[in-house]
């Protein structure tokens, strides 16, 4: 994992959202879960390139399951983008960069 | 990376790794366009990505998990010089060799004498209205993905086939209750699967059963069934509803220059060999019949032998 991504948890999630300066994307995975493992490289390569003007994350759902159920996330990987505390944009299911980079384009 | 190529192969689930390690050891230097992430089957190492374990392929006495199995080969394809390109194959000019393939990857198109297509197949959905909607919440293609998130809930899978069956058998670690819609009297799933799915307590069978609407605003609350014999109708509460109707081969990039039969498999003749000089295709894209892992594995091995004669005769 990049040194640009961190780690979130339950506690403290709320706050972590509410205070950042930049948007914050949040990777909702697993261990389990195939296509996270394929997703998180790219989602690594975000966090270093987009460094600038985005900050990333990841959040386990098997350890965190109140966020994953106050988010409904029924499907991982799911992406979350955080925009002055509140979800702006959801991607569910891996996808190449380059679809990514599009989603979040309009956002940050 | 070179931009001409004596073999390009398309597709990395057992048939293009089988086909590029065969064309490696052959020492044809072959390119594999290997696909883009997502979470169907349409991504590297292709529809035994989405599955756990895998018990009938020759030579694991345990049995392997899917993305285990794809991993190895695609080592095995590596450590003989096969080279693989992430990215999707948007067309190929066709209709002699050498041809230019344009890709995701580049602006640039690649050249290759030959091509060894191996795209395989990708799930088929239930064409229902809201299913578009609702996907990723309750609608799923991917119980390995997705199961846990029906932890002590009512879930349903249709169809009546392996796939079907390991996906129920699988969801059963987390559902109250599976619910296994098919539209037959009988399964078309291994003896083996049907036992274990007939012994599993947690599995009902709706026999001569169609999903024909489903139901919910945020996420599925509902579906309908239409019994297939008299037309009746009844509603069934699930959270999840799991689809394993079979597959449709991925070629319809290929419909204008490859033939195929009317539901998109294209036809190979003298083994791998389609109506295109140099365009071979192996793997789920020409096999309605047999669609294993190592059926697939064996025809890929076919186009590499047929292409590397091929390229010898040229």
């Amino acid at each position: 994992m990049s040194d640009n991504v961190i780690t979130l948890n339950d506690s403290g999630f709320d706050e972590e959202i509410a205070t950042s300066e930049l948007p914050i994307l949040v990777d909702f995975w697993a261990d389990w879960c195939g296509p996270c493992l394929k997703l998180a490289p790219i989602v690594d390569e975000i966090a270093q390139e987009e460094a600038h003007r985005l900050r990333v994350a990841k959040l386990n759902i098997d350890q965190n399951p109140e966020t994953q159920r106050k988010f409904e996330v029924m499907s991982i990987p799911t992406l979350i983008l955080f925009k002055d505390g509140h979800p702006v944009a959801r991607m569910v299911g891996a996808k190449p960069k380059r679809h990514l980079l599009a989603e979040l384009q309009d956002h940050i | 990376m070179q931009d001409s190529y004596n073999v390009v192969i398309v597709g990395s689930g057992p048939a293009g790794l089988t086909a590029a390690i065969y064309a490696a050891r052959a020492q044809l230097d072959p390119l594999v366009i290997e696909g883009e992430p997502s979470s169907t089957s349409d991504q590297p190492g292709g529809q035994l990505m989405l599955t756990t374990e895998v018990e009938n392929y020759p030579g694991f006495v345990d049995g392997i998990m899917g993305p285990e199995l794809m991993d190895t080969l695609r080592k095995q394809a590596s450590r003989f010089g096969a080279q693989f390109l992430p990215g999707k194959v948007l067309s190929i000019s066709n209709p002699s060799s050498p041809f230019e393939i344009f890709t995701t990857a580049s602006p640039a198109p690649l050249t290759a004498r030959s091509v060894i297509i191996a795209t395989g197949a990708k799930p088929v959905m239930l064409g229902l209205e809201n299913e578009d909607k609702l996907l990723g919440h309750g609608v799923s293609t991917c119980a390995t993905c997705d199961g846990f998130f029906f932890r002590e809930k009512e879930i349903a899978v249709v169809g009546g086939g392996d796939s079907a069956l390991e996906e129920a058998l699988f969801l059963t670690r987390f559902a109250t209750t599976v619910h296994l819609i098919h539209r037959r009297h009988e399964l078309r799933a291994s003896k083996i699967m049907q036992q274990r799915a007939f012994d599993n307590k947690k599995i009902v069978i709706h026999w001569n059963s169609i999903v024909t609407r489903l139901f919910g605003d945020v996420s599925l609350s509902e579906i309908e069934l239409t019994d297939t014999t008299d037309q009746h109708t009844e509603q069934l509460s699930v959270e999840g509803l799991f689809v394993a109707i079979g597959h449709t081969p991925n070629t319809s990039i290929f419909r204008d220059t490859i033939d195929m039969d009317s539901d998109g498999y294209i036809a190979t003749h003298n083994g791998t060999y389609t109506n295109i000089e140099g365009v071979f295709a192996c793997g789920d894209v020409q096999d309605r019949v047999y669609r294993q892992a190592i059926t697939s594995a064996g025809s890929g091995c076919m186009a590499a032998i047929d292409c590397e004669r091929w390229l010898a005769e040229q």
